[in-house]
């Protein structure tokens, strides 16, 4: 296997980008990740695109050849293929990118992400979002996306004694993040007693536990370690990639408390890139809701079982504190357009590690790690990223 | 959703019919034609039963914001429903003030409407559950 680097990245803002259609915001993301390269763009081999629900959010599918032709790069006829993982699309096409180049098949791939939400009213997304669960057996009877987290939030809280505040402190972590980041959603600080007193949408999660909807896309452009020199001074290699599965409804695990998924694919990584969740000095947790971020920095191995509310009501996750987690601001604050999420992660930690970061840069960060789940843990890709 | 796809798992929605794995002798619910556990030692070995529609709480929410098909039933109750066949499932938990739901809350199983499709379409009945005492 080739060892595998970014060497380019690009992202749009996240938000409600009215003024902006799908395509748009994937060339926007595109172009800049290619001009970050300082590629011509005859040089790409291969297009993935992570995207959750095209055929659904803008009545579009086919969206690799929607890219490819839009970005110019159908022209060349290369390969454009759409990934799909519900919240973990983008994630799965970083690693279809990666495992091209590493098998040898490829050089040079373009991984993109890109999602157009705010184009359906809200009800109707929380329809389209509850496709990523179990429609039979879950979304028929009423559950939604938010009430299976807010299940288990309660469960967490029964088990373990975590608390409603520190539940909601990632809240107020991730927006301190986000109030550091240009291009997020949610550029404002908020309180803890804002984030208590928001309007209850599945109890005991309210409106400021979830991650909003959002339009935005993000792009890298990945390289054999062999061939990145020629590219850029400043490679991220990709040490580890990794991917793990579970039950599509959350009722058929055994503890709803831990994402077994979380937990496997973590391991996998951190065996492959031959290092300890201690060894990680910035990361991107899939923070889709507040709980969502307790759960991954406990099952990752960071806290233990039980002790990731605690953690993060200690301040021990916040840019500074012992592992920064969500320094983009996360799903939470800098926005969560689904098929783009993964890919943004990547590039938030390629930032990271480049040192670019300005006001939310961790000092000396040199090992990262992105984590993005599908569904309620039914999928999970993590990336570790090292700067070479 | 069209009709064919909630009418064939009818069994399953008016009758909790499920299976039991006669490899290893887990309950599985909805049925499966393989065990997940045992996958193709199971083939051929998948006992047909019926939930006796028994069980606890093991997590719920009450739910304020939902697809639109839920306006008319907001704020409800969904739950994780431990089965005393040690199965689990998803459901509403109805006829109970939603402040009186607490996990280990013992509830039985009832048919009621799950929703309709569209004004003029088919209505599709299934279970929920119910305070057992």
């Amino acid at each position: 296997m080739r060892d595998v680097a970014v060497i380019g990245i690009g992202d749009t803002k996240f938000g409600e980008l009215w003024d902006c259609s799908f395509r748009e915001i994937g060339i926007q993301a595109g172009l800049m990740a290619v001009g970050d390269a300082g590629l011509s763009g005859d040089e790409i081999d291969a297009l993935y695109v992570g995207n959750m629900s095209g055929g659904r959010y803008i009545e579009q599918e086919h969206i690799g050849c929607v890219i490819a032709d839009y970005s110019g790069m159908a022209r060349n006829h290369i390969a454009a293929t759409r990934v799909e993982a519900a919240g973990a699309s983008g994630g799965l096409a970083i690693r279809q990118g990666y495992m091209a180049i590493a098998s040898g098949l490829h050089d040079i791939v373009v991984v993109g992400g890109a999602e157009k939400m705010t184009d359906v009213p809200d009800q109707m997304s929380m329809a389209i979002q509850a496709s990523a669960e179990d429609q039979q057996w879950e979304a028929i009877f009423g559950a939604t996306f938010t009430s299976l987290h807010a299940m288990i939030a309660r469960r967490h809280m029964h088990e373990y004694g975590t608390t409603r505040e520190q539940i909601a402190q990632v809240a107020v972590k991730n927006h301190k993040h986000g109030a550091l980041n240009p291009k997020a959603q949610f550029q404002r600080e908020i309180s803890l007693e804002a984030v208590l007193r928001s309007p209850p949408v599945a109890e005991p999660l309210g409106v400021f536990d979830c991650a909003p909807n959002s339009d935005g896309a993000a792009a890298v452009v990945l390289c054999a370690v062999e061939k990145a020199k020629k590219y850029t001074d400043s490679p991220i290699k990709i040490t580890a990639s990794a991917q793990a599965s579970d039950t599509l409804a959350l009722h058929h695990r055994v503890d709803i408390c831990t994402f077994d998924a979380n937990k496997i694919a973590a391991t996998k990584a951190f065996k492959q890139a031959k290092i300890k969740p201690k060894d990680i000095d910035v990361a991107e947790m899939h923070d889709n809701f507040t709980i969502s971020e307790i759960l991954a920095i406990e099952d990752m191995g960071f806290f233990k079982k039980g002790e990731g509310g605690k953690a993060t009501e200690e301040g021990q996750t916040v840019i500074g504190g012992k592992l920064a987690v969500n320094t983009s601001g996360g799903l939470k604050a800098r926005g969560d357009p689904i098929g783009a999420t993964g890919v943004a992660q990547i590039v938030e930690i390629v930032t990271q590690l480049r040192g670019e970061a300005g006001r939310r840069q961790v000092k000396g960060a040199e090992v990262g790690l992105a984590h993005n789940v599908g569904g309620v843990g039914g999928t999970v890709v993590v990336h570790i990223l090292e700067a070479i | 959703m069209p009709t064919a796809r909630f009418w064939r798992e009818n069994p399953s929605r008016y009758n909790l019919r499920a299976c039991r794995c006669g490899v290893c002798g887990k309950v599985i619910f909805p049925p499966r034609s393989i065990c997940p556990t045992c996958r193709r030692r199971s083939v051929g070995k998948m006992e047909d039963i019926k939930l006796r529609g028994d069980g606890e709480v093991y997590s719920f929410s009450v739910v304020h914001d939902a697809p639109s098909q839920f306006d008319m039933i907001k704020p409800y109750v969904i739950a994780i429903i431990k089965m005393d066949e040690g199965v689990m499932l998803t459901s509403q938990v109805v006829d109970c003030d939603p402040a009186e739901v607490k996990i280990g809350m013992k509830v039985r199983s009832t048919i009621r409407k799950l929703g309709e499709d569209g004004a003029a379409g088919v209505i599709y009945y299934g279970y929920k559950f119910i305070p057992a005492q």
